[in-house]
């Protein structure tokens, strides 16, 4: 825990600082340069200019882990690729989200039943905070799953003492 | 005369207090959750083996410099080329002069066999990848 995190109970004062570090934090969401698979084709359409992620804030795709806050797993997670996945987002820096992109990476997709090199679901290492349906999702939906999980950093208690 | 650097001062000032500031901040506000994890080297997403301390193939250090050559003349070339007609014909032979230094060095590269990565005078064939324990 830090040093003023979850120490106050809810007032004018605290609620204010909480709703700033908020916004600040869910306006510069700084995704990691991390594709997987075909869903990694879509995630960088979504970032480029005909999409423009960047209008969110969430489009500085970051080449280090220590830099970025979030965590795009676009694609399938081969049993491989797991504990490498584990790694990366173990080596990020806090506050980090999770964001688990298209059906591979939300529970295996269409490896479910028969891929015994995928795993079923990148939930099962990491915590995930927004779930994208689709294989692939459109970029539209990418930007829908950015958003949902703005509006979840939005209601985060950062000074408040957790309900 | 010494007042005029009285506004470095002040950037520096500024800058030491700015980035105090923000390092301040964020060390109050931010979760805090070490883990040995977290602290391991980025090598993206593998696990560091061996010593970073490796030998290059001396190779890489040729190429660099053949690089350079071309490098220095572009970041040259460019505000020459966007200024030419203002400066006149003295600019334009002082760059061809400069440009024909540059070309000697190429030719000498050249000459040497030194853009091909297989030497013609050498022992033949030699690893492309780094050779280091």
């Amino acid at each position: 825990m830090g040093i003023l995190e979850e120490r106050f109970d809810p007032n004018i004062v605290t609620t204010t600082v909480d709703a700033f570090l908020d916004w600040a934090r869910k306006s510069s969401l700084w995704p990691m340069g991390f594709g997987l698979a075909c869903c990694a084709i879509e995630m960088m359409a979504t970032s480029m200019s005909r999409y423009d992620l960047d209008r969110f804030g969430a489009s500085v795709f970051r080449s280090s882990p220590r830099q970025s806050d979030l965590l795009i797993v676009s694609g399938t997670v081969t049993l491989k690729m797991a504990s490498r996945v584990k790694r990366l987002y173990d080596q990020m820096a806090e506050p980090r989200y999770v964001i688990s992109m298209g059906s591979c990476a939300n529970t295996g997709g269409p490896y479910w039943e028969h891929g015994y090199h995928v795993l079923k679901g990148v939930d099962r290492i990491i915590p995930v905070d927004v779930y994208i349906a689709g294989c692939p999702p459109r970029p539209e939906a990418l930007i829908d799953g950015v958003l949902q999980l703005q509006k979840k950093i939005a209601q985060q208690r950062v000074v408040r003492k957790a309900v | 005369m010494y007042l005029h650097f009285g506004a470095v001062l002040v950037f520096l000032l500024f800058s030491v207090a700015f980035v105090a500031i923000i390092y301040g901040i964020s060390a109050l506000f931010r979760p805090a959750n070490p883990s040995a994890e977290k602290l391991t080297t980025y090598e993206c997403g593998e696990i560091p083996f061996g010593g970073s301390w490796i030998q290059f193939n001396l190779r890489y250090y040729l190429i660099a410099l053949v690089f350079l050559i071309f490098e220095v003349e572009v970041v040259f070339l460019y505000p020459w080329a966007v200024v030419l007609r203002t400066i006149g014909a003295f600019a334009f032979w002082e760059m061809i002069v400069f440009l024909a230094i540059l070309l000697v060095g190429f030719a000498y590269v050249w000459r040497k066999g030194d853009l091909s990565w297989f030497t013609p005078s050498g022992s033949g064939h030699t690893d492309a990848t780094f050779s280091g324990k």
